[in-house]
């Protein structure tokens, strides 16, 4: 068994080990990719943590131009607290015309000091921990700030270099319904492509990848900045009208943070599932290990 | 079993890492005032794209059947107390500071000035939005009036109520009264406007009687109820705690467009 000490100085460990025979390894993250995006992870876990933290301040979402405590009709979702008949509190989340107990993690969880607290999204799951509007809206609008900036520098930057068009939008001949089928079910069956059927994004990976960066992060901003009242007067009325409303606005700004975190889950698991020492180097040195090629 | 144990004891471990790494970045002065410097790219964007902007008007279809009043709804305050027994007869609209000429009102001559009706949409900063009707008297042309000196730079309204609440950071204190105050592109935006009357009716006292600020390109809380004094000013760092405003002082954002 080869020692450390056997090891060229000159080398590295750990390239010395892993080091894949020529043909395997390419260039797949430019820096600017990779650099927006780690920053791109940064402002959107301090967004989602800190956007719980402010949508705690009013746990309830409606449909239209407005909607408060009275707008019974216009209320499709809310979470709170109540007592079951024996006095026992409990937490209640609604969607539409469910209505389920989620006690121990919405309206009534316990906080960071182990004792139960009546709120809509637990302490450890908004920033900062304890229920702060004020705090959470400055760090919400410094990143959302951050966000915008270096979502249009990845735009920009992949529209010229043709990052987009090129390795991210879906293929028109990937789109044949065998092809996704096919994909959907090696995905099932966990065997993921590898060798140079790994050298460019299969067609779930577009269409999830494309789904993010060109529908979901931009209602994202759009729907962030129909309910400034300030932006909306700016913009003449087309926000929040474009959602029909601020109050639908604000409805579609949390189902699209539900799909961001949908995202995220599935996006961690496959890169944990697919390999994640080669897919985490290739988002921080930009080379991709393509592997050997999976016998059929 | 051990490696399960010693397994979820890390997992504990980092989540708890986790936490007070944030609450010691949450509580962290230097880490919120440089997370603060967001709220002039704010100011600054929008002052830029919409200047002169109006708020979206609405109809008498799209008004909120109850109209939330929030904050303050039932001032206790003595003086406040006597003017709503007098039906404010006695009451005075104060509109001082950096003026040539200071003008005080009575609540008839606010009701006789020219007014302006609108149908807006009024966000609070908690999420919740109404759309109500109001009508009163520019802002503006009554600044004008009373010929604002050059060196004013913002317009302060100071209110009959105390909210109480908090009071204190960094030694100073507050009284608890009610002010905020607004930059000079507010004061005379035309939808900037001292409302006396809501949906046709003399205001009630639950949403400000007898007058109280529509600012409409702006949040909730910058909606001053109970007026009782306008004062320009070119300064208000030595007001209460400082930050122009009673939740601008307890840690919300001066300009309230977001």
């Amino acid at each position: 068994m080869a020692s450390v000490a056997d090891t060229p100085p000159s080398q590295p460990l750990a390239d010395t080990v892993v080091a894949p025979p020529p043909g395997r390894v390419y260039y797949r993250h430019r820096v600017v990719t990779r650099i927006c995006h780690w920053i791109n992870v940064l402002c959107i876990g301090f967004l989602i943590a800190s956007g719980l933290n402010i949508f705690n301040a009013h746990p309830a979402l409606y449909w239209g131009q407005y909607g408060a405590n009275n707008d019974d009709a216009r209320r499709w979702f809310e979470i709170g607290a109540s007592s079951k008949a024996d006095g026992t509190p409990i937490g209640m989340t609604r969607v539409g015309p469910v209505t389920v107990n989620t006690t121990g993690i919405l309206g009534l969880a316990k906080g960071t000091d182990g004792q139960q607290l009546a709120q809509g999204f637990p302490e450890w799951a908004t920033f900062p921990t304890n229920r702060d509007l004020a705090t959470a809206r400055r760090w919400h609008f410094f990143f959302a700030w951050l966000f915008i900036l270096n979502g249009l520098t990845y735009l920009i930057y992949g529209l010229v270099t043709r990052h987009l068009q090129d390795d991210v939008w879906p293929r028109l001949k990937q789109l044949a319904p065998a092809n996704i089928w096919h994909d959907i079910v090696e995905h099932a069956k966990l065997k993921f492509p590898r060798g140079e059927n790994d050298k460019e994004y299969h067609i779930l990976q577009r269409l999830a990848y494309a789904g993010t960066v060109f529908v979901i992060l931009p209602l994202m901003v759009l729907t962030g900045l129909s309910m400034s009242p300030g932006f909306d007067a700016a913009a003449h009325g087309f926000l929040p009208q474009l959602f029909g409303g601020r109050s639908s606005a604000r409805s579609i700004h949390f189902i699209v943070m539900d799909l961001t975190i949908a995202f995220i889950i599935v996006h961690v698991a496959m890169v944990v599932l697919s390999g994640p020492i080669h897919q985490l180097r290739s988002m921080i040195t930009g080379w991709y290990d393509t592997g050997k090629e999976r016998r059929p | 079993m051990t490696v399960l144990t010693r397994r979820s004891l890390i997992g504990v471990g980092a989540g708890g890492l986790l936490l007070s790494s944030c609450d010691k970045l949450s509580n962290s002065v230097g880490a919120n005032d440089f997370v603060a410097k967001a709220q002039s790219a704010t100011y600054g964007w929008q002052r830029l794209v919409g200047r002169q902007a109006l708020a979206q008007e609405f109809t008498a279809a799209d008004i909120s059947p109850v109209f939330k009043p929030n904050g303050s709804t039932n001032p206790k305050d003595d003086d406040y107390r006597r003017h709503v027994d007098e039906g404010f007869a006695n009451w005075k609209l104060k509109i001082d500071g950096l003026v040539r000429k200071p003008i005080s009102l009575s609540l008839a001559d606010l009701r006789a000035l020219p007014a302006r009706t609108q149908i807006t949409r009024h966000d609070c900063v908690e999420g919740w939005s109404a759309i109500g009707q109001w009508t009163g008297p520019q802002l503006g042309p009554l600044l004008k009036a009373a010929g604002l000196l050059p060196t004013a730079k913002y317009i302060v309204f100071h209110c009959a109520d105390n909210y109480g609440g908090e009071i204190s950071k960094g030694g100073a204190q507050s009284t608890g009264r009610y002010y905020e105050s607004i930059d000079l592109i507010d004061a005379f935006h035309p939808q900037t406007i001292i409302a006396h009357t809501m949906r046709g009716q003399p205001l009630d006292v639950a949403h400000g009687a007898p007058c109280r600020m529509r600012i409409e390109r702006q949040l909730g809380y910058k909606q001053a109820k109970y007026v009782m004094r306008i004062e320009a000013v070119d300064s208000f760092a030595k007001m209460e705690l400082g930050k122009g405003g009673y939740w601008e002082d307890r840690g919300y954002e001066w300009y309230a467009g977001i």
